[in-house]
């Protein structure tokens, strides 16, 4: 028999709140972190962005720590963590991983030219450092696969602990707003000169964020949120910095993650989607959706509320996600208007309420990467 | 849960202007750097993809070892289920430090997004998904140091719920001219050839 797996504790750090519970009252109210910012450290003219304040960082983490020796993203990542590892009581034993998910990670250490600094730009040693903060014992894993990382993450989780090496896993996934990144998007002329509006006609690319999401996966039911039964990843084979035009690798991912879970796709009562707000992608999930025949599922892309926070957003909108669930409610796809993709898909427009059962969580990246992960609730 | 035992099927690594496949040295040339080694390689085994050279250098390392991997075992006649699982220490910091150095002076910004694509290290999975019309499960760790451990366990998992039929699994480090690849295919394919032998003493020989 192959073990069952749950998500047992969430929280997030974003510029809506630094706890679910926060955040979800923010995105009932209709706020969006995605302000306008003037800030030529980061790019040469203003832009969205959903960015949190340095001080709002460094005031809760005066509260749990002294030590100064943390990066932003470091603080960020330990904040998402230390409530869910402190109320889950759960030993850091040999039997407890730590999985670190994110795409550029301390990337901005590069813009200093010291060894040191150099040195903490690599991934291992953000691991490292936010694992010894509270001493895993355990290698810290780090999943780095661009845009679907933090929902990849969850992925690994549940598959390590199925292969028994593990019984709980906490997972971070981060990412900052950085010039690096900011002028690569630009360069791909994938940025929208106004907050981003997913699946609109006048969509025209991206806002960037930033957040760090944690969850506990785990073989134990006794404190449920949920429970993970399904997941795939699925390569488009395609272009490495562009969607399958069919959309392909998502296509099969969902197909791969709903056959696991043995539902059909009809038994889906919310999609929580990628939505970047490209022209592509969108479009790219449309057709995959229909192709499976959801284009009737309700759907949103959290996008609107938090930019996108690359490797974050997976874990991101998942923790979200699961929220909206338990809380038998669906969040409003912010930035929508008018549809714009060429297949019809069931955006949420407004707050409300629906009996959850199961839900899709999807992410696309570059690479031509692509994560289905399906969820089902426990109590309903 | 059941586990069906697994093989190593074939390995290659690639170091220090060398390249052995199941043991045996197929590929050696004068100490050289990597650019001038990855072109004499890729010529040598006759490889034919003009997408090759406008690859970062931790794609063409990863390149070169799947293509002496998988290009005896894939097919364009039928679906080829091998799932990529590929970890390394430096990410892609080699081009993010590239791209970094294209941004840092204002007189003399030029950030191409033709360079910036290849700051995430599981590109290198995207050109060999595509090469080989791989439409299969892949991920990009990031260790210290190689955890074969990890990285075996989670290759069989992947064979042992169905979700790849075979997994080319391994290590490839690249930073600043200094490369190491190490790679190998794994299915429940009975092999006695590598029965005594794991990933972790693979890589150490």
């Amino acid at each position: 028999m192959i073990r069952e797996i749950y998500i047992t504790e969430t929280n997030c750090i974003t510029p809506l709140g630094f706890d679910v519970e926060s955040n979800v009252e923010a995105i009932l109210r209709g706020d969006s972190g995605i302000q306008l910012h003037s800030d030529i450290s980061l790019m040469p003219n203003s832009f969205y962005a959903s960015i949190i304040s340095d001080e709002k960082i460094n005031s809760a983490f005066a509260e749990i720590s002294a030590e100064t020796k943390y990066s932003r993203l470091e603080k960020m990542m330990i904040l998402a963590l230390e409530p869910i590892i402190k109320n889950s009581k759960i030993e850091l034993n040999s039997k407890t991983a730590f999985i670190l998910s994110t795409t550029k990670g301390n990337v901005t250490a590069l813009q200093n030219n010291s060894e040191e600094s150099f040195n903490n730009a690599h991934l291992d040693v953000l691991a490292k450092n936010v694992a010894d903060f509270f001493g895993f014992q355990t290698q810290p894993i780090v999943v780095s696969n661009a845009c679907v990382s933090g929902i990849l993450a969850v992925s690994v989780a549940k598959r390590m602990i199925q292969s028994e090496l593990y019984d709980n896993i906490f997972v971070v996934a981060g990412d900052e707003v950085s010039e690096f990144v900011l002028s690569g998007f630009n360069a791909f002329q994938a940025m929208s000169e106004l907050p981003c509006k997913p699946y609109s006609k006048n969509r025209t690319g991206v806002s960037l964020g930033e957040a760090t999401a944690a969850v506990l996966v785990s073989a134990n039911p006794a404190t449920a949120k949920i429970k993970v039964i399904g997941d795939s990843s699925i390569n488009d084979a395609n272009h490495i910095s562009g969607p399958s035009r069919t959309g392909e690798g998502l296509f099969r991912s969902i197909q791969n993650a709903l056959k696991e879970a043995q539902i059909e796709a009809n038994q889906l009562d919310y999609i929580s989607a990628h939505g970047t707000a490209t022209p592509y992608n969108d479009e790219m999930e449309a057709i995959a959706l229909n192709r499976l025949d959801l284009q009737k599922v309700p759907i949103n892309s959290l996008k609107g509320f938090y930019g996108h926070t690359l490797g974050a957003s997976g874990l991101l909108e998942t923790v979200i996600a699961i929220a909206s669930a338990n809380q038998n409610r669906l969040f409003e796809s912010k930035g929508f208007d008018e549809i714009g993709v060429s297949e019809l898909i069931n955006v949420i427009e407004k707050n409300e309420e629906k009996n959850i059962k199961y839900f899709l969580k999807t992410a696309s990246g570059f690479g031509g990467c692509n994560t289905a992960v399906v969820f089902e609730k426990l109590h309903y | 849960m059941i586990q069906n035992k697994t093989y190593i099927q074939n390995y290659c690594t690639i170091e220090n202007n060398k390249i052995v496949l199941n043991g045996t040295s197929v590929f050696k040339i004068e100490p050289t750097d990597f650019a001038d080694f990855a072109k004499q390689a890729y010529r040598n085994f006759e490889m034919q993809y003009p997408k090759f050279f406008k690859m970062d250098t931790l794609s063409k390392l990863a390149f070169l070892g799947s293509e002496l991997l998988l290009s005896p075992i894939t097919s364009t006649e039928h679906e080829n289920n091998i799932a990529l699982v590929l970890a390394n220490k430096s990410s892609s910091l080699d081009t993010d430090v590239k791209y970094q150095e294209s941004i840092s002076d204002k007189e003399n910004y030029f950030p191409s997004p033709a360079v910036f694509v290849y700051t995430l290290p599981n590109i290198c999975l995207g050109e060999i998904s595509i090469r080989h019309q791989l439409k299969s499960e892949n991920s990009f760790f990031i260790f210290d140091t190689f955890n074969t451990e990890f990285m075996s366990n989670y290759s069989n998992i992947l064979l042992n719920t169905n979700k790849a039929d075979t997994v080319l699994c391994g290590w490839v480090e690249f930073f600043n001219d200094n490369y190491k690849a190490f790679l190998c295919t794994i299915s429940t394919k009975e092999n006695t050839e590598y029965k005594n032998e794991t990933i972790n003493t693979l890589y150490n020989k």
